[in-house]
């Protein structure tokens, strides 16, 4: 499967959030207000093609050629943490005005399962590097098209009078459903 | 002590009224065993954590708390893995990447950062064992659902007769978020809460 395809799938087909329910917790908690889905779901984008990048390197020169798989989820976590806090401390110290945007959703990163899924996946699919580093950017332009399309309708949806058990989270997630539904339909655009 | 342990199970389920670790309560809720496997998976692993963070409560220093408690948990998971794959491996295959995916889930960093971190080992054993139970109910129940409506089954035993025919819907991702969804809100109908 070509690089486009990879990109493509993971975008629309098999998006994180409405396919692999992947990354549910912010996409049901962060996406009241665009903005604020906006900023997440580009300060995820960052850390998951960082993610990548480096898992990739940690599994094939590590963990593969030294045997010792089992660290799989030690390592990839460790990795995860730690590349939360040093993409906000250079952020911090060299672009501030970023950091004033994205600062405040960096530290949920760490237990969005998205990212640990991504590099999950990207071992068990057995991604070359640069495959690696698209699927990466894919899942979190794929993350960020969902919480935004949710953050817009979820904006609509609050003026409605709702029925009072279906309140907050009970709509929220009847509408991924029929996000889920609606995006099923760009299911025939990547060959299988 | 018994209030720290019933609280999990229906007062503060984690699945419906906490609204966390949604992605296996999604993901692997395609049949009751599935949902059941993981649900007895993610409490061992809740369990085993807030026993070992709550016994080093003291000993944690409190800037490294967090990457201290994914390091537990995630061996944890690690053994947990290990033993399905011995034990029962076409669960583990059914499960995939979902079952090392508890490391992430948040019900086991959230218990250990509100309780096991701060109070003594007996009731934070109460504590994860409610929460777990409460999301092993959870997940049977959609499980149970879903592969009613799927296949007419519930845990592999005809229920609805031949008649039924099948709706690969239920096992899709839409299937999935309309169900809890509709068991969300029959759930707080029946707490009379919110």
């Amino acid at each position: 499967m070509g690089l486009f395809f990879i990109f493509v799938a993971i975008v629309l087909t098999q998006n994180f959030v409405l396919h692999y329910f992947l990354g549910i917790c912010p996409f049901l908690g962060v996406s009241d207000e665009m903005e604020g889905a906006f900023g997440m779901g580009i300060a995820t984008t960052f850390v998951m093609t960082l993610t990548a990048i480096i898992t990739w390197n940690i599994n094939t020169f590590i963990l593969k050629a030294f045997n010792v798989e089992f660290l799989e989820y030690v390592s990839f976590i460790l990795v995860i943490a730690s590349l939360v806090q040093l993409v906000e401390m250079f952020l911090k110290k060299y672009l501030p005005e970023l950091y004033e945007t994205l600062g405040i959703y960096l530290p949920l990163i760490t237990t969005n399962c998205a990212v640990l899924g991504l590099a999950l996946f990207m071992v068990l699919r057995e991604y070359n590097f640069v495959e690696s580093a698209v699927f990466g950017f894919g899942a979190g332009v794929g993350f960020t098209l969902a919480l935004v399309v949710m953050a817009g309708i979820r904006g609509e949806i609050n003026e409605e009078d709702i029925p009072e058990p279906f309140r907050g989270t009970g709509i929220t997630l009847l509408v991924a459903g029929l996000l889920a539904l609606a995006f099923m339909g760009f299911s025939g655009l990547v060959p299988t | 002590m018994i209030k720290d342990f019933v609280k999990g199970i229906w007062r503060e389920n984690p699945v419906f009224v906490q609204v966390l670790g949604m992605c296996p309560t999604l993901a692997v809720t395609t049949s009751l065993i599935n949902g059941l496997s993981m649900g007895l998976a993610t409490t061992f692993v809740l369990v085993a954590s807030g026993l070992a963070i709550s016994a080093l409560r003291k000993l944690i220093p409190d800037q490294v708390r967090i990457a201290s408690f994914m390091i537990i948990i995630a061996s944890f998971v690690t053994v947990v893995k290990l033993l399905f794959e011995a034990h029962i491996p076409e669960i583990s295959s059914q499960l995939g990447p979902y079952l090392p995916l508890i490391v992430t889930n948040c019900i086991i960093l959230g218990r250990q950062e509100a309780f096991a971190s701060k109070e003594p080992v007996g009731r934070s054993l109460l504590d994860s064992l409610g929460m777990g139970i409460g999301f092993v109910f959870a997940l049977v129940v959609l499980g149970g659902v879903r592969e009613l409506f799927y296949q007419g089954t519930i845990g592999g035993f005809e229920v609805l007769g031949s008649w039924y025919k099948s709706m690969v819907i239920m096992v899709q991702p839409a299937g999935a978020f309309i169900s809890l969804s509709l068991l969300v809100a029959l759930f707080h109908k029946l707490s009379g809460s919110e």
